[in-house]
């Protein structure tokens, strides 16, 4: 396993958060992690990045324990894609992704001309080598995110870590997002992603774990965890699993009638 | 074969402008005064002192230029260029265009002990001694406060702590300034807290030169660095880069230049707010660009104002109020006429 929590317990400072969670994920899978608002999925994500000590259980990345690494040596195996991220200065979109080599840059050193050409691969990877003169804070929200997941990409991680990657996109940014993801897991790297739709979940997970309250209430395949019984008890409210013949998997929905509720 | 941003193109002309503008601006300033220096005998002046030779000018002329002007200009020069380069630093640093090098109190610590030299009548080296200390002994506090307090945004902590203690200093300022001998020491202080190189001699620039060039360095080569700074601190780090200290490199050095810059010249406000924006929109925000880029405007800005300042009026008129009077409207119309104002 490349990425293993067990019996993780994780928070801010004193306040805990959530407890028992044991996870772990490979190279080509897709980890998607879903739970209401609150339920401490960014925190747990945090941990898993060790931007937040953990309060308790182990994490390790490749069989060692995660605070055995630096930073540096950490962000060359995984990478994190923020939520929306805060751009307080107008850098062009081709210097946000390049700052994804900082960790295979020294601390006193600048990009070579090796570094730039990744940043450029990236760009060209997410189809977005047009904006690569365009300052950050100028460009659409859709446009950030993939600017974003670019720069992961330009780090050369094993693992991407992304929080709610298809959150404020509009429709046909989140299937581009959701398509880049799966490509990522076809190319034999592991991504993490919480999300708050489980049909993203069965568009791109390969394994979908549930989270109420700060522990794991179910993790496995998406078809065995996105059961109508168990998003109703995760959510409260009423939830359709159907298979679309035209897409090629199963959709949920809100049923928003509690009459048809199962 | 890269598409590259184009402010990666427009920087080194831009750069090479406005190196050539400090160049104008430094001739400027040392033909102008009271006694008329030629263009030929700062040369020949400067070449003689730096050989041994004659100059085959005339003494005064000579005094003036070697003793008077060239030690004003020169001082001028690093002010400008070390308050420029730190309010750049602490722009990008606390993610905010609106800061200045006072953010962590340098400023006010400086500006104590200065006050409390001059409150006990000390000699003007004890004067920029305390100065000195005061700024470094300010920003360690904040510091120190910014470091217990855990759990929160270090940024958001170390700001509201800079302003807290800023204010303390304050309050022992005004209390010293209504303490003290109204005759003598009030004007001093008033003088001092508005700023001025009239007293600049050539034993001060020995003093500041290695504090300034001991905090460039770090800054030089942590320019990329910089620019990773410039995001969320849990970005960064995620990132691969170790924030903690290269906050504490940065903040450091940006201290020891602010304070080595005002112990000598006295509080001059504005540059390091207003200099950052101007190279900005000449270079964008990429930190191995803005550096010296705010670092010659603000360097020609200081020796074009202290200039002024020496000229326009029978007395000399403090720098603080003129450096103001002069960025601020500068400042309005760029906000008015470019897109790009804020940023």
């Amino acid at each position: 396993m490349m990425l293993q929590a067990t019996d993780l317990a994780f928070g801010y400072g004193r306040v805990k958060i959530g407890q028992g969670v044991t996870l772990s994920v490979d190279r080509g899978e897709v980890l998607c992690l879903l739970g209401p608002n609150g339920c401490g999925k960014t925190t747990l994500f945090k941990t898993l990045l060790g931007l937040l000590p953990r309060q308790g259980g182990h994490l390790e990345l490749n069989g060692k324990d995660i605070s055995t690494f630096s930073r540096a040596q950490f962000a060359r195996h995984i990478a994190y894609v923020p939520q929306a991220t805060g751009a307080y200065f107008p850098f062009s979109v081709f210097d946000v992704v390049l700052m994804g080599r900082a960790s295979r840059i020294d601390t006193f050193a600048s990009p070579t001309r090796a570094d730039r050409a990744i940043t450029q691969e990236a760009l060209a990877a997410l189809g977005i080598g047009h904006l690569a003169t365009r300052p950050f804070t100028d460009i659409s929200g859709g446009e950030k995110q993939m600017t974003l997941i670019a720069r992961a990409l330009a780090q050369e991680p094993e693992l991407i870590v992304m929080d709610e990657p298809t959150a404020s996109l509009d429709f046909g940014n989140q299937a581009r997002v959701l398509s880049r993801i799966s490509s990522f897991a076809g190319s034999g790297m592991a991504v993490v992603i919480s999300t708050h739709d489980p049909s993203h979940a069965f568009a791109c997970a390969s394994r979908v774990a549930l989270m109420q309250s700060g522990a794991l209430v179910a993790i496995g395949k998406p078809a065995d965890v996105l059961t109508p019984q168990l998003l109703r008890a995760l959510y409260g409210v009423g939830v359709a699993v159907a298979y679309l013949e035209q897409a090629g998997r199963h959709v949920c929905t809100p049923t928003l009638n509690e009459r048809n509720a199962p | 074969m890269q598409q590259q941003p184009k402010a990666q193109h427009a920087g080194p002309i831009a750069i090479g402008a406005l190196a050539g503008l400090l160049v104008a601006v430094i001739l400027v300033a040392i033909l102008t005064g009271k006694y008329p220096v030629m263009p030929g005998d700062i040369f020949a002046v400067v070449v003689a002192k730096l050989s041994g030779g004659e100059s085959g000018v005339a003494p005064t002329i000579e005094t003036v230029i070697w003793n008077v002007r060239l030690p004003r200009v020169c001082a001028g020069i690093l002010v400008g260029a070390s308050l420029a380069a730190a309010g750049a630093v602490y722009q990008g640093l606390f993610r905010n265009p609106l800061v200045s090098p006072d953010i962590l109190g340098v400023s006010a610590g400086a500006s104590f002990g200065a006050v409390v030299g001059i409150f006990l009548s000390l000699s003007v080296l004890a004067i920029q001694g305390l100065a000195f200390a005061g700024g470094l002994a300010a920003v360690a506090i904040v510091y120190a406060i910014g470091s217990i307090v855990r759990e929160r945004d270090p940024i958001l902590v170390l700001v509201l702590a800079g302003v807290a203690i800023g204010a303390l200093l304050g309050a022992c300022v005004s209390l010293l300034k209504v303490l003290a001998d109204p005759y003598n020491q009030l004007p001093a202080i008033t003088f001092w807290l508005l700023g001025s190189l009239a007293s600049i001699n050539r034993a001060d620039l020995g003093s500041i030169l290695p504090a300034v060039l001991v905090a460039l360095l770090p800054m030089v080569l942590l320019r990329w660095r910089m620019n990773l700074m410039t995001l969320d601190d849990e970005e960064a780090r995620a990132l691969g880069v170790e924030t903690r200290w290269i906050r504490i490199v940065i903040v450091a050095a940006a201290t020891l230049m602010t304070a080595a810059a005002v112990s000598t010249s006295g509080i001059i406000g504005w540059i390091g707010l207003l200099v950052p924006h101007v190279a900005r929109m000449f270079v964008g925000p990429d930190f191995s660009r803005l550096l010296p880029t705010s670092m010659l405007i603000g360097a020609a800005y200081m020796v074009g104002v202290d200039t002024l300042a020496r000229s326009i009026a029978a007395i000399e008129v403090p720098l603080g109020i003129l450096a103001a009077a002069i960025g601020a409207p500068f400042f309005l119309y760029l906000l008015l006429t470019t897109r790009r104002g804020w940023q």
